[in-house]
Parts: C-alpha cells; sequence; structure tokens
C-alpha cells in the first residue's frame, strides 16, 4: 500500500476541526489553554453551529483566543465578558453565545458580572480555565492561588493571614437557581480530555435549549507561570490543585423540566 | 398632514418613549437619581412584548456598559442611561466603545459632584464627557438638550450619528432637563430592523455570528500589540474626529445680529440666559446667546465669528468653569471670556446671570 492509498477518507481517524485555523498559536508548551480551544472549536463544528456563533474572549493569555477559531469573536475589557455575552444572548437568542475566561478575568475582577450573569439565568456558557495564577501579567496571585503555592506577589507562599483563601467560584456557581449545569474538568490525559468535550458539548447544548446558565471549569496547567515542565506541571497540578478543586459534575439539571 | 400628538412628560420619559419609538434593541442600565425613570418607563412599557426591545437591569454601571458593548458589536441600537457618579463608573466601557468605533448611545443626565455629591442638577461633567472621560486619545459626540423636546429628538440623531460614524454618541443633560415635564411630540414609530437589514448595514464588521458576504468572521477586538500598528488605529481615529470637527458642528444662535454681548451656555443653563437676555434687553443691554447643540464637536468656528462683534463673552455653566475653556480657545485674541456659574446643584436665576455679565464683562 502506499502511503497516496492511506490517505483516503474512508480512513481518517482524526483531523484538526476546520474552525481551527493555521495560525501558530502564542501559548507555552504544555499550557492548557491550546487544548480547550481545539475541544471548543470541536465542539461548534460537531453542532453545526459554525455561523451560529459568537465567542467573547477575555483578558488574560486568551485573549487572543479570537486568532485561532474561525467563529465572530468581541474581545472584553478585564471581567466583563459575562456582561457583554448577556447583550449578545439576549438580542440574539439562536446564536450560540460563550465568554472564554481565566480565574484573574472570571474570579476575580470580574466575580460580579460572573455571579450576576449566572445568576439571571442567561442562555451563556462560561468556560474557565482556572491555572491558580495570572498567566499573562507574569505570574502573579490569583483568587484561586493555593495557600502556600508561590507567585510573583506572594513569593513566600500564599499566606492566608496577608492573602485571604482561595476562591471556588465554581462551587459558588453551583448554589446559584440560575445556572443549570456546573462542571469541573481538566485536559491533561486523553481520558480527560474526552470528558471535558463531553462536558463543553453538553453546556453548549444546554444554552441553545435555553435552560439556563453553565459554566465548565477547567483545572489548568501554566508552566510559565508555576515555572515548571509541562510533564511536571501536569504532576504538580494532579498532586496539588485536583484535591481542592475536585474534578466532576457540581450541579446538571440539564433532565429537568 | 396628521395632527401631531402633544403629550406631557419627563426628559427621563421621553427618552425611554423615542427610543422604543426609533427601534431600539436594547437598553441596559442601573438605578440612580435623576435618572431611573428612563428604566422606570422602559419596564412599565414592557417593549418586549410590542417591539421586541429588549430591557435588562445590569447589575452595576459597569455591567450596563459593557453589556451596551456586547449589543453595539453586533450592529444592534443599544443604549444606557445614567447620571454622573454611574457614568465616572462605565468610562472603561465608553473608552472600549470609542475604540473598537461602535455605534453606541450613553445618555448621561447630570447631578452635582465631585464623589457622591448631591442628587441636583449639575453640568459639572462636560469635561469628562468631551475631553476623553476614560483612558486613551478618543472622543464621543456629545448632544446638549435643552428641552424634553430635544430629549427625545436626540435619541434619533443620536443613534443616526453613532451608525454614520460608527462612534459613541452621548447625550449629555443636566438633571433639570431629565426631570422637568413639558410638552412634547414623540417621534413616529420605526420598525426595529430585521437580521438581514443589520447585516446589510453593519456586516462588514458586526460580530452576529452569521455567515457575513466578505466571506470571514468578524471580531471585535480594542487590542493590537504592535506599535506601528496600534498608531494607525490612532491616526484612523484622529482622522475621522478632524471630519467630525468639520461637518457635524451644531449650534443655536439666537438674538446674535447686532448683539454688544455675548452668553455661551448648553442645556437648561441656556434656557436661564435666554430668559436673562430678554429682562437685559429692556435695560437697553443688547445680548445674544450661542447654545452649543453638539458639545462635542465644539462650535469653535461661529464663537470666533461670534466674538468678533461683540465687547465680551460670559460662559453661563452650572459648574466652576469648564466650557469657557472651549470657548476662550475659540474666542478672537483680546475679546475678555468670563465664567459664571453656580455650584452643588443649585440653579442661578436670570437677573443673577444679567448680575454677574455687569460686573464680569460690562463693568
Ligand atoms: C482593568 C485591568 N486591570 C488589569 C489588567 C492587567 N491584566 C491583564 S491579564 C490579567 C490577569 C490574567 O489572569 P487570568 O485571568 O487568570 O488569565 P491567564 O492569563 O492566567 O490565562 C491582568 C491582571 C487589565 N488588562 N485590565
Ligand atoms: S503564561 Fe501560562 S496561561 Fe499563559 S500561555 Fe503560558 S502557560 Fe499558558
Amino acid at each position: 500500500m502506499t502511503r497516496e492509498e492511506i490517505i483516503q477518507p474512508e480512513n481518517l481517524v482524526y483531523k484538526k476541526p476546520t474552525l481551527l485555523n493555521d495560525e501558530p498559536m502564542h501559548y507555552c508548551p504544555g499550557c492548557s489553554h491550546g487544548v480547550v480551544h481545539k475541544l471548543v472549536a470541536e465542539v461548534i463544528e460537531e453542532m453545526g453551529m459554525e455561523e451560529k456563533t459568537i465567542g467573547v474572549s477575555p483578558v488574560g493569555c486568551a485573549v487572543f483566543a479570537y486568532k485561532y477559531i474561525d467563529i465572530d469573536w468581541q474581545e472584553a475589557a478585564h471581567g466583563r465578558a459575562p456582561a457583554v455575552a448577556t447583550a449578545l444572548k439576549r438580542l440574539m437568542p439562536d446564536r450560540l453565545v460563550f465568554t472564554y475566561q481565566g480565574d484573574g478575568d472570571m474570579a476575580c475582577i470580574g466575580t460580579g458580572e460572573t455571579i450576576h450573569a449566572l445568576n439571571r439565568g442567561e442562555n451563556i456558557v462560561i468556560i474557565f480555565i482556572n491555572n491558580a495564577i495570572y498567566g499573562m501579567t507574569g505570574g502573579q496571585m490569583a483568587p484561586t492561588t493555593l495557600i502556600g503555592q508561590k507567585t510573583a506577589t506572594c513569593p513566600y507562599g500564599r499566606d492566608v493571614k496577608l492573602h485571604g483563601y482561595p476562591l471556588k467560584m465554581t462551587e459558588i456557581a453551583a448554589t446559584l437557581a440560575g445556572t443549570c449545569y456546573v462542571t469541573r474538568q481538566t485536559v491533561y490525559s486523553v481520558g480527560a480530555i474526552n470528558k471535558a468535550k463531553k462536558a463543553i458539548k453538553k453546556a453548549f447544548q444546554l444554552s441553545m435549549e435555553g435552560k439556563g446558565s453553565s459554566l465548565v471549569e477547567i483545572v489548568s496547567t501554566c508552566n510559565s507561570g508555576w515555572k515548571l515542565t509541562p510533564e511536571k506541571a501536569n504532576q504538580w497540578m494532579e498532586e496539588n490543585m485536583f484535591p481542592f478543586y475536585p474534578l466532576g459534575d457540581l450541579k446538571d439539571n440539564s433532565t429537568k423540566e | 398632514m396628521a395632527e401631531q400628538e402633544v403629550t406631557l412628560m419627563k426628559g427621563n420619559e421621553a427618552i425611554a418613549h423615542a427610543a422604543i419609538r426609533c427601534g431600539a434593541d436594547g437598553y441596559f442600565g442601573y438605578p440612580i437619581t435623576p435618572q431611573s425613570e428612563v428604566l422606570e418607563t422602559l419596564a412599565e412599557q414592557k417593549p418586549w412584548e410590542t417591539t421586541g426591545m429588549m430591557v435588562v437591569q445590569a447589575e452595576s454601571e459597569l455591567a450596563s456598559i459593557n453589556m451596551v458593548y456586547g449589543g453595539a458589536a453586533a450592529g444592534k441600537k443599544v443604549f444606557t442611561s445614567s447620571s454622573s457618579p454611574g457614568i465616572s463608573l462605565m468610562q472603561e466601557g465608553i473608552s472600549y466603545i470609542a475604540a473598537g468605533e461602535l455605534p453606541a448611545l450613553i445618555v448621561n443626565v447630570m447631578r452635582g459632584g465631585p464623589g457622591l455629591g448631591t442628587i441636583q442638577p449639575s453640568q459639572s461633567d462636560y469635561f469628562q464627557a468631551c475631553k476623553g472621560g476614560g483612558h486613551g486619545d478618543y472622543h464621543l459626540i456629545v448632544l446638549a438638550p435643552a428641552s424634553v423636546q430635544e430629549m427625545a429628538d436626540f435619541v434619533d440623531l443620536g443613534w443616526t450619528l453613532a451608525f454614520k460614524h460608527k462612534n459613541p454618541c452621548m447625550i449629555l443633560a443636566d438633571g433639570v432637563i431629565g426631570q422637568m415635564m413639558e410638552k412634547v411630540v414623540l417621534p413616529p414609530f420605526k420598525p426595529r430592523r430585521t437580521d438581514e437589514e443589520i447585516e446589510a448595514e453593519c456586516g462588514s464588521w458586526a460580530t452576529t455570528g452569521r455567515k457575513h458576504k466578505h466571506n470571514k468572521n468578524n471580531i471585535v477586538t480594542t487590542l493590537e500589540l504592535r506599535s506601528e500598528e496600534m498608531e494607525v488605529v490612532n491616526q484612523r481615529l484622529q482622522a475621522k474626529y478632524r471630519m467630525l470637527e468639520e461637518t457635524e458642528v451644531r449650534y443655536e444662535a439666537y438674538n446674535c445680529e447686532g448683539a454688544d454681548y455675548l452668553i455661551t451656555a448648553f442645556g437648561s443653563a441656556a434656557r436661564i440666559a435666554k430668559k436673562a437676555i430678554e429682562v437685559a434687553a429692556q435695560e437697553g443691554i443688547k445680548v445674544g446667546l450661542l447654545r452649543p447643540i453638539t458639545l462635542w464637536p465644539f462650535p469653535t468656528k461661529i464663537i470666533h465669528e461670534l466674538s468678533k462683534n461683540v465687547k465680551g463673552i460670559l460662559s453661563v455653566e452650572f459648574n466652576a468653569g469648564q466650557m469657557v475653556e472651549d470657548v476662550r480657545m475659540a474666542a478672537a485674541p483680546g475679546v475678555p471670556v468670563e465664567h459664571f456659574g453656580r455650584l452643588g446643584g443649585i440653579i442661578p436665576s436670570p437677573d443673577e446671570v444679567i448680575e454677574a455679565l455687569k460686573k464680569k464683562i460690562i463693568k
């Protein structure tokens, strides 16, 4: 069999989603952002929503999400993506509207917009990249930074006396009456990636069914901020992040009428 | 011609009714005195059941302006309203809307500051509205209504200018105009634009999530990390502002023919000035009024021309002297320009204006 004979549509087992363009990503090697981008693109394509989706990108490392996935995008001010998405969805209820936000963006400066958009039950999806640090600005403390974790602004480790406690926004979101589906996933292994993709798809579908807000947290790595190799970062995440941010569904009202 | 329906209402109510009639797609706001009637009137009118217009009480002015940013990016006719402290909170979002070159309408029914200040009327946000307000080099188109009728009329005008120039437009009213009841003829009903009409008008840039004619996805962003590119963006904005200064200046000149003195005033200060001018005329003092309708772009040229024929100019404002700086810049060299204003929400009487004119200009 020649190479040409093998490269046939019927033999295709995996391909890059068409929506994901060839622009080289600016993310550091090992960063979770790129993987989640791919999942988002795949899900939109599988749902056939390529011409009916608006993404809202944050201020944070994912600010340039709009460069990589060929859908309509709006870049929001730091933390304000849920407000932007609220208007887009209210004014165009038949479109798929999602935000893509880091922990600083979504769980710190944008806490107000996040809680109120979710609590109003806006039919939007928030994809929440929790890497326990401010990646874009050079590794400062985030609301989600773990106790004892070292960052540029807590170089001796997060000390509750000085910095307070890490914030579990996803747990908060699950208590809000407006949310329909709240889940915490990760993308550090093939199995986890498949689960995360299912969660994103479910959230997107629920928003189109008008079931309310969904929040998909992705516990993520920030190799540069954590100053760890991709492999070590995954290991650190498993040992430190997962115990504090346990994976799985926190709320699932998808079958409720 | 069909008889026009005259109704009696507050300026704030006129804004709400006019917006529904102009085919507004959405309003996003947060209560604050003296403008809460805008949201209250909209909530009472329930336009979502008639025209399909969306009305959202946001969790803050921060959220309101970012909802407006979202709606405007989708080519929708959206607006917000607030009063001074709330408008301060919106400045980051306003800067983004200006940078994104998006058509949005923002209503500021000014109250006295600084800080929480007073709920009484003021005009002390002139600098904030006309000189930037938020960060970066940008301008809003700023309309200053002086009557409830103009509150109603400037809604359509504001959106027309905003869409024509892809630039946020602010209606800068003072608390008097917002709260005062007057006769008004509301604009005729215009249907909301269909998706197809929006695509035809805004398809080259709007984030509607649809297939666009140019066959590419639309992205609204204000980020550009390459300085050379960011300079080009700024140059494009500046070219637009210079063009607006040439083409969109609006003003009202009253009694200026043969006047020995000139008063400049906007909003309700201009109405008090008019009364003062009538009273002064009885004393044989000939005073004209130049009322800027667009505070930005500012009517510099006409003020310059008028200044050549008068002995002095008094800028009457409900603030400590803001517009007077632009009047001074406009006036011909050597023409005295003074300011008269009351602060803290106090409205000067026509007599006080005449007295100030005599003391500061006529001498
Ligand atoms: C109003 C405002 N404040 C601060 C900043 C600076 N800033 C940019 S990104 C960022 C934090 C990003 O962290 P996160 O949201 O966790 O995203 P990540 O980069 O880790 O993906 C900050 C503080 C800004 N752009 N705007
Ligand atoms: S700094 Fe962190 S979050 Fe940003 S791209 Fe690098 S690894 Fe990813």
